[in-house]
């Protein structure tokens, strides 16, 4: 019966007999994320009640360190085991783009708010750049600092951190020239809403590569996320850019003495691609329509300090489920407006290119 | 057959067969059953290692995208001659290719290869594909001129034009900072902001020298110790030899990060004797120094096992015969002990020089900015920017550069040489 399915659920591709798959029996499909306290945040909110409202189907939880090396690997080898990835914006783009990921029509395939707002209007404005992605969190690339580091003094803006007499220190920075070329050209004046019009020129590019060549010799550069809340506690670096949902765990629950620098975060968001040549792609949209609803995107907030996709689920984001801290203000979508949303399209064509300056720059002494 | 052999020579087996015919039969029965035991290993290297090995390679020259994804804009454009912009068939061709892509959902695959010869196709192919859908009829050159401001240009053209060939060099360019000259279509040199991987390439072979070097002069002592203790001192020793060497590559790496960091165990030390002053303690991790430190730590064993092997067999009679010959101390040591240990350097120095040329994990993460090396980038240009063809070209070139130096090394030292034990 269970192959039954799966053959017939690949013939139709999901649309003509999408009902067959809820009267189906018992079907494995396998999501894949991030990891960690993130994955476990999904876990608890997503398919621990879906597993127990449909019992026939069985999420299994995988995890990746992001990219879409595997997702094409899968995809050209024409044997694609994954049936559900959370990826970040860029890369659902990317892979929507090069055919790997189902194109998915918001309105008619996900669910509505509560108060009948179709999808299409109920998820943030500017998160829907890709037809083949469904929102699920916003999160945000953020600085954090040791609040003991200078005394009394605390940085406030941007330029504060590119000022290395006023706070002296090691910075760490993510070792890749998104965000921190546009975060150079914050702290040298560029207004929030001009940074890719300036970034677009090429004087704009030498000017972020300029200021930011004013603290190299301050930076300590991380390529893993766990890196750098480590290296704040350890108190080898002063600044340090993360995730703020690793910020968060580690000043709520670690209890660092660490504080969050709101100003130029780079806004971004995760959310779900489903691979184009998946075997269950009926069953996996329909689990997919569920973790996206309004209520579950509520529920993981409690879980994690992303903020939910849905303006829906906006005012219903309560208190952490263990800590009982409120959420509110840990979610970067309480700060919206000192940050700025990553130009995915300037980065789509000009990442090659700047990523080979980057690291030239790098390079040089 | 006949003028070489009279009857007379051969030597006949019991059964009337000529002796060498039956022993060549005998010897192929072993022989094909001795293929049959190494088969597993064979199927194992040719599935895992020699197959996708080649297939990388080949993906270093591959340049399918544009002529299988745009095989009408291609054929249109066999004609052309670069020097004016195309004409309306051109464009009637390239809005069939781009509606056509649109629908596959493949055309994404196209920019992403032009892109990477001139930033900002990506958007002009993806977007154009998209706006494709609502051109209905011609004339389709001025809508196409419409949907992007790059379609405008020539230069654009003689990208295409030079990407319909179903072969390229382009990715072994790039892989050695060079470039095809969009208006010219000459190969000049890369812009100097963007030269990056023969500096690598250099300093990647120059840190797997030094780490070479290095491993050499502590193993030789070391493995000196370990040969002519006693055996009862020599095996605990030789447990600190591979303790490390059975730990966990992370453990270690992440270890050298607590040792060394500026407020690691090291430094804190130094304050304390005095050496260094609290301000400016020193810099040891997330540099080039670490990248040599927690790499040397890490390949040590592979150059103390081969030495103290080859060292173990070195009878100690030697060392007393030319002493008692005459000749002092250090002059023995150095012309009758050192040579009979060169094959053991050599296998050694083979092993950590090779190992550490392929190295990325520990860079990654204790290099910084100096102390990263060219698998980086592979490893990078593999997993994020998904540009495999110059990941392949940089392996490649990896790869031969490691074969040239095994041959380089045969000739000089010979091959037969290197004992590992």
């Amino acid at each position: 019966m269970n192959k039954l399915m799966k053959m017939s659920a690949l013939a139709v591709a999901g649309v003509a007999l999408a009902g067959m798959a809820s009267t189906a029996q018992a079907v494995d499909l396998n999501v894949v994320s991030w990891g960690g306290a993130y994955t476990a945040s999904q876990i608890n909110a997503y398919h621990k009640p879906y597993m127990k409202a449909n019992p026939g189907v069985k999420l299994n939880s995988l995890d990746y360190s992001g990219g879409l090396a595997e997702m094409r690997a899968q995809t050209e080898s024409g044997n694609v085991t994954w049936d559900l990835v959370d990826v970040v914006l860029s890369d659902a783009i990317t892979g929507c783009d090069e055919g790997m990921f189902r194109p998915i029509k918001i309105d008619s395939e996900m669910a509505k708010a509560p108060d009948g707002t179709p999808a299409s209007k109920d998820f943030l404005e500017g998160t829907l750049l890709s037809e083949c992605f469904v929102p699920q969190i916003i999160y945000s690339t953020v600085f954090a600092y040791r609040a003991d580091a200078w005394g009394g003094k605390k940085p406030t803006t941007m330029a504060d951190v590119f000022d290395t007499k006023k706070f002296p220190g090691k910075r760490t920075l993510q070792k890749k020239p998104v965000n921190n070329l546009e975060w150079a050209l914050l702290a040298d004046g560029v207004p929030l809403n001009k940074i890719y019009d300036v970034l677009d020129t090429d004087a704009g590019k030498d000017r972020a590569f300029a200021k930011l060549a004013t603290i190299k010799k301050d930076v300590i550069w991380w390529t893993e996320g766990a890196v750098p809340p480590q290296l704040l506690a350890d108190g080898e670096a002063v600044f340090g850019t993360g995730y703020n949902g690793r910020w968060f765990s580690a000043i709520a629950e670690e209890k660092q003495p660490f504080a969050m620098l709101w100003d130029g975060q780079v806004l971004d968001i995760d959310g779900w691609a489903v691979p184009a040549k998946g075997k269950n792609v009926a069953a996996v949209m329909k689990f997919v329509k569920y973790a996206t609803d309004t209520q579950r995107l509520a529920d993981q907030a409690k879980y994690i300090s992303y903020g939910p996709a849905r303006k829906s689920s906006g005012p219903m984001v309560s208190k952490h489920a263990t800590l009982g801290i409120e959420m509110g203000p840990h979610m970067p979508t309480s700060f919206a407006d000192q940050g700025f949303l990553t130009n995915f399209a300037w980065w789509a064509d000009n990442g090659d290119e700047m990523t080979e300056r980057f690291n030239a720059w790098l390079l040089k002494n | 057959m006949a003028d070489n052999t009279t009857a007379g020579e051969v030597v006949l087996a019991a059964d009337g067969l000529p002796l060498k015919a039956s022993l060549n039969r005998a010897m192929r029965k072993s022989r094909r059953r001795a293929l049959f035991l190494v088969a597993p290993l064979f199927i194992f290297v040719l599935f895992s290692f020699l197959i996708p090995i080649f297939d990388m390679t080949m993906r270093s020259v591959d340049n399918w995208h544009v002529s299988t994804l745009m095989p009408e804009t291609t054929k249109a454009l066999e004609g052309w001659d670069g020097e004016a912009m195309p004409e309306e068939p051109v464009f009637a061709a390239l809005i069939l290719d781009l509606k056509a892509g649109a629908i596959s959902r493949e055309i994404g695959k196209v920019g992403t290869r032009l892109n990477y010869e001139k930033s900002g196709l990506r958007s002009m192919i993806t977007s154009s594909a998209r706006k494709s859908k609502k051109v209905t009829e011609g004339p389709y050159k001025p809508q196409v001129l419409k949907m992007h401001k790059r379609w405008k240009e020539l230069e654009t053209w003689k990208v295409i034009k030079r990407n319909t060939a179903p072969y390229t060099i382009g990715y072994y360019l790039n892989a050695v900072d060079m470039k095809y000259d969009n208006k010219t279509g000459d190969i000049v040199m890369q812009s100097e902001d963007r030269q990056i991987y023969t500096t690598l390439f250099i300093r990647t072979f120059a840190i797997s020298l030094a780490i070479t070097l290095i491993c050499v002069v502590l193993a030789y002592p070391i493995s000196y110790l370990l040969a002519t203790l006693p055996v009862r001192y020599s095996n605990l020793l030789m447990i600190f030899v591979l303790l490390p060497f059975w730990t966990s590559l992370l453990v270690r790496t992440t270890a050298w990060i607590a040792m060394l960091q500026s407020q690691g165990v090291l430094n804190d030390l130094f304050v304390f004797v005095g050496l260094v002053d609290d301000a400016d303690r020193l810099q040891l991790i997330h540099n080039l120094t670490g990248t040599i430190i927690a790499m040397t730590h890490i390949l040590l064993p592979f150059m103390v096992l081969p030495l103290f092997s080859v060292m173990k067999t070195i009878p100690p009679s030697y060392m007393r015969a030319a002493l008692s010959l005459g000749a002092n101390p250090v002059v023995a040591f150095v012309r009758v002990y050192m040579p009979q240990t060169l094959s053991g350097i050599g296998a050694g120095s083979i092993l950590v020089f090779i190992l550490s040329i392929g190295y990325y994990i520990t860079p990654a993460l204790v290099g910084g900015t100096d102390g990263t090396l060219i698998s980086n980038q592979i490893a990078y240009h593999m997993q994020s920017s998904l540009n495999w063809g110059l990941a392949g070209a940089l392996g490649a070139l990896l790869l031969f550069s490691v074969l040239a130096l095994y041959l380089i090394y045969n000739k000089i030292v010979g091959i037969d040489n290197m004992r590992l034990g």
